[in-house]
C-alpha cells in the first residue's frame, strides 16, 4: 500500500466499519489505507501492549497488598495529575488542530499551534517533576514499596514519552508536510491516551 | 554470480563450515560428559570444552554473517566490493585470533597476563590482543562493506544489513569495560551477548532471509521491504529493553523485573513476524526456483527460531518463573534451540544458496543436503525437548525440593544419555551439510513443472538464478 505522500486523501483514520461506503469528504483517506507512517502504527500498538502489560501487572500485584498500596499511593499528588490530564488532552487537541492546518498548507499556523503543543508538553513535565521532587524528599524511591516501583516505572516511561513528543512535534512542524504532522499528532495523541488511562489507575483507585 | 568480488564469501563460508564442525565435535564430546563425567577430565576439562564450544558457534556465525555481506552486498548495491585485499586481511586477522585463543586457553599461557593471558569472562574470555585484533578486523570489515554501499545502490536489505552490523561492532566494545563490581560486570557483559543476539543479530538475520526470499520467491521488493522495516522495528523494540531478563537476580533494582518480563515478553513479536513473513512470501511468490534446499532451510530457520528464540524463550522469561529456572536445563533447552534456529539455519541456508553460484556448480542435486536439514533439525529439537523434560524435573527436584545439585543430576542422567544421543544425529546432519555443500555430485536438476510451464508460456517471467 503507497501512500502518496502529499495527497489530504490519505491522511485522516476513517470512523467507518469494513465494507462500509460513504462519499469521501476531504477528511478521509481511501479506505485501507492508514494515516500517517506505518512504522509508527506499529511503534504505537507496541507501546500500548506494554503500557496495558504494566496496568496489568501493577493490579495484579495490588490485589495482594490493597492497604499498602492504598496508603503509598495517598502521597501521591493527585490534583497536580488531574491537571495534567487537562494539560496533556489541550495538547492532544491543539496537535489535531495542527494536522488540518497542515492539510490547508497553512505553515505558520501549524507551526504555531505545535508550538503551543509543545509548551503544554513542558507544562505537564515541570508539574510530574514537582511530584517527583516532592516524594524524592520523603525519601521515597523505585524500592521503597512495590507501589511506587510500579509508579515510577509506568510514569517515568511515560514522562519519557513526552519528552521524546515534543522533540517529534518539533521536528514534524520544521519539516511541516501534511502526513508528518500527522505521523507527529498520532504519537502526541498516545502518550495523551496512555496517560488518560495511567491517571485512574495509578492515582485514584 | 554477477560480481567476481562476491567470490571472497566462499572464504568465509569454508572456515566457518570448519569451525561448525569443531563446534559440533566439542557439543558431542561435552554431551558424553554429561552421562560419564570423568571423560577427558585432565585433559579437557569442562568449562573449557564449554568454552570452545559457545565461542566457536560465535565465532563461524559471524564469519558466515561475513560472508552473507559480502556475497549480497555487490548484488543489492550493484557493484563489486570496495576492496578484496582488505576483506582477506580480515579473515586472515579472525583466523589469527581464533587459534590464539583456542591455544591459551587450552594450554593455559600466560595466565594473568594483561594482554596475553584470558581473561575468564564466560563469552568474552579472549585474551586483549585478540580483543584488540576483533575491533581492528571489525573496522575493516565496516569500512569495507560501508564504502561498497555508499558508493552503490542502497536498498532497506543494505540498510537494515549495515545498521546491525554497525551496532554489532560498537556494542562489542563493551567487552574492554570490566568493572570490579560484578553485579556492573554483567550488566555490561549482557550488552554484548543479549544485545546481539536479541537485537543486531536479529537485523542482520531479517535482511538476509529478506535477501533470500526476494531471489528465492521472486516477491515484489517493496512488499518484502515493508516487512523488513517492521520486523526490524519491532525487534529493536522489544530486545533492547527486554535485555532486563538477565537483570533480575544480578544485584540490579527490582523494577528490572518487571521491565524485562514485560519487554521480553515481546520478543517473540518479531520472530513471529518473520516465520510469517517467510511463509507469506513464499505463498505468495510466483517463482519456482530450483535451490529447494535454500528454501527449505529458510523457512525451517523461521520456524525454529520461532520455536527456539520465542516460545522456549517465552516459557521461562516471566520473573516468576524464572526465579525458579534459572539456569537449569530450561536455559540449556532454549539455548540450542535458539541458536539452530535462527543462526545456525540462517547461515546454512545461505549457504546453501550461494554456494551453487561461488563454485559454479548451479543448479546442482540437493538431496544430501535437504536430508542434513531434517537429520540436524529433528536431532536438535529432540535434544531441546529432552532437555526441557530434564529441565522441569530439576526445577522441581532442585528448587523446588530442595535436593542437593549432585544428587539432582544423578536423577537426570537418563535424559543426558538421550540428548547425546540426539547430539550424534546432529553432528552426523552437520558431516553430511559439509559434504554436501563442498563435494556436490554434478547432477542438473530441471526446473519442476510450475517453473518450466511459466518458462515456456509467460514472457514476462525471468528464470530463477
Amino acid at each position: 500500500m503507497t501512500i502518496p505522500p502529499d495527497s489530504p486523501q490519505s491522511l485522516r483514520a476513517s470512523s467507518l466499519a469494513p465494507g462500509e461506503e460513504k462519499p469521501k469528504t476531504h477528511d478521509e483517506p481511501p479506505s485501507g489505507q492508514l494515516p500517517g507512517e506505518l512504522l509508527m502504527w506499529v511503534l504505537i500498538l507496541s507501546e500500548i501492549t506494554v503500557f496495558g502489560a504494566g496496568l496489568l501487572a501493577f493490579l495484579s500485584v495490588r490485589l495482594t497488598d490493597p492497604t499498602g498500596f492504598a496508603e503509598a499511593q495517598s502521597h501521591l499528588h493527585r490534583t497536580g495529575a488531574a491537571a495534567n490530564t487537562l494539560v496533556l488532552v489541550t495538547s492532544g487537541w491543539l496537535a489535531a488542530l495542527a494536522t488540518r492546518a497542515a492539510e490547508a498548507g497553512q505553515r505558520r499556523r501549524l507551526r504555531l499551534l505545535l508550538a503551543v503543543a509543545i509548551g503544554f508538553g513542558a507544562v505537564f513535565l515541570i508539574l510530574k517533576g514537582t511530584e517527583y521532587a516532592d516524594l524524592w524528599a520523603q525519601g521515597i524511591g523505585t524500592e521503597t514499596h512495590a507501589f511506587y516501583t510500579f509508579s515510577y516505572l509506568l510514569t517515568g516511561f511515560h514522562a519519557a514519552h513526552v519528552l521524546a513528543g515534543m522533540v517529534l512535534l518539533a521536528l514534524v512542524g520544521w519539516l511541516g508536510t501534511p502526513k508528518a504532522v500527522e505521523t507527529g499528532a498520532a504519537f502526541w495523541h498516545m502518550v495523551d491516551l496512555v496517560w488518560v488511562l495511567l491517571f485512574p489507575v495509578v492515582y485514584l483507585l | 554470480m554477477k560480481y567476481q568480488s562476491q567470490k571472497i564469501a566462499l572464504a568465509y563460508f569454508s572456515v566457518a563450515l570448519a569451525l561448525f564442525a569443531v563446534q559440533v565435535t566439542m557439543g558431542l564430546v561435552l554431551g558424553w560428559i554429561y552421562v560419564s563425567p570423568n571423560f577427558l577430565s585432565g585433559l579437557i576439562p569442562f568449562n573449557i570444552g564449554r568454552m570452545l564450544h559457545t565461542n566457536s558457534l560465535i565465532v563461524w556465525l559471524l564469519l558466515g554473517f561475513f560472508g552473507a555481506a559480502y556475497y549480497l552486498i555487490p548484488e543489492e548495491s550493484e557493484r563489486e566490493i570496495h576492496s578484496t585485499k582488505l576483506a582477506w586481511l580480515q579473515l586472515a586477522i579472525f583466523v589469527l585470533g581464533t587459534a590464539g585463543v583456542v591455544v591459551t586457553y587450552l594450554f593455559n599461557l600466560f595466565d594473568g597476563n594483561w594482554l596475553l593471558g584470558n581473561e575468564g569472562r564466560e563469552f568474552i574470555e579472549q585474551p586483549r590482543w585478540v580483543k584488540a585484533g576483533i575491533v581492528v578486523a571489525a573496522l575493516i570489515f565496516l569500512y569495507n562493506i560501508s564504502m561498497t554501499v555508499l558508493a552503490g545502490k542502497k536498498t532497506a536489505i543494505t540498510n537494515i544489513l549495515l545498521l546491525g552490523l554497525w551496532v554489532l561492532a560498537l556494542l562489542f566494545l563493551f567487552a574492554f569495560v570490566n568493572p570490579d563490581n560484578l553485579a556492573l560486570d554483567k550488566m555490561y557483559w549482557w550488552y554484548i551477548v543479549h544485545l546481539w543476539v536479541e537485537g543486531t543479530w536479529e537485523l542482520v538475520m531479517a535482511s538476509i532471509l529478506a535477501f533470500l526470499m526476494l531471489k528465492l520467491t521472486g516477491v515484489d521488493r517493496e512488499v518484502v521491504e515493508k516487512w523488513l522495516y517492521v520486523i526490524a522495528a519491532l525487534a529493536l523494540f522489544s530486545g533492547i529493553l527486554g535485555t532486563g531478563h538477565h537483570y533480575y537476580w544480578i544485584g540490579t533494582p527490582g523494577y528490572w523485573q518487571w521491565i524485562g518480563s514485560i519487554f521480553s515478553s515481546l520478543e517473540i513479536v518479531p520472530f513471529f513476524a518473520m516465520m510469517s513473513f517467510a511463509f507469506v512470501m513464499v505463498w505468495k511468490g510466483r517463482r519456482d526456483h530450483p535451490n529447494k534446499a535454500a528454501l527449505l532451510w529458510s523457512l525451517g530457520c523461521a520456524t525454529l527460531a520461532f520455536f527456539g528464540a520465542g516460545v522456549w524463550g517465552f516459557l521461562h522469561t516471566l520473573h516468576g518463573i524464572n526465579y525458579y529456572s534459572h539456569g537449569t536445563q530450561i536455559t540449556a533447552a532454549h539455548g540450542h534451540l535458539a541458536f539452530y534456529g535462527a543462526y545456525v539455519c540462517l547461515n546454512l541456508a545461505i549457504i546453501s544458496y550461494a554456494m551453487p553460484h561461488l563454485r559454479g556448480r548451479d543448479p546442482y542435486n540437493q538431496v544430501l543436503n535437504m536430508a542434513s536439514f531434517w537429520l540436524m533439525s529433528s536431532g536438535v529439537v529432540f535434544m531441546t525437548v529432552v532437555l526441557t523434560f530434564a529441565g522441569a524435573l530439576q526445577t522441581h527436584l532442585q528448587r523446588v525440593n530442595g535436593e542437593a545439585y549432585m544428587d539432582v543430576q544423578d536423577q537426570l542422567w537418563i535424559f543426558y544419555a538421550m540428548r547425546f544421543g540426539a547430539g550424534a544425529a546432529v553432528v552426523l546432519g552437520a558431516i553430511l551439510f559439509i559434504y554436501a555443500t563442498a563435494f556436490p555430485r554434478r547432477e542438473i536438476v530441471t526446473p519442476g513443472p510450475l517453473e518450466s510451464d511459466r518458462l515456456e508460456h509467460d514472457p514476462d517471467h525471468v528464470a530463477a538464478e
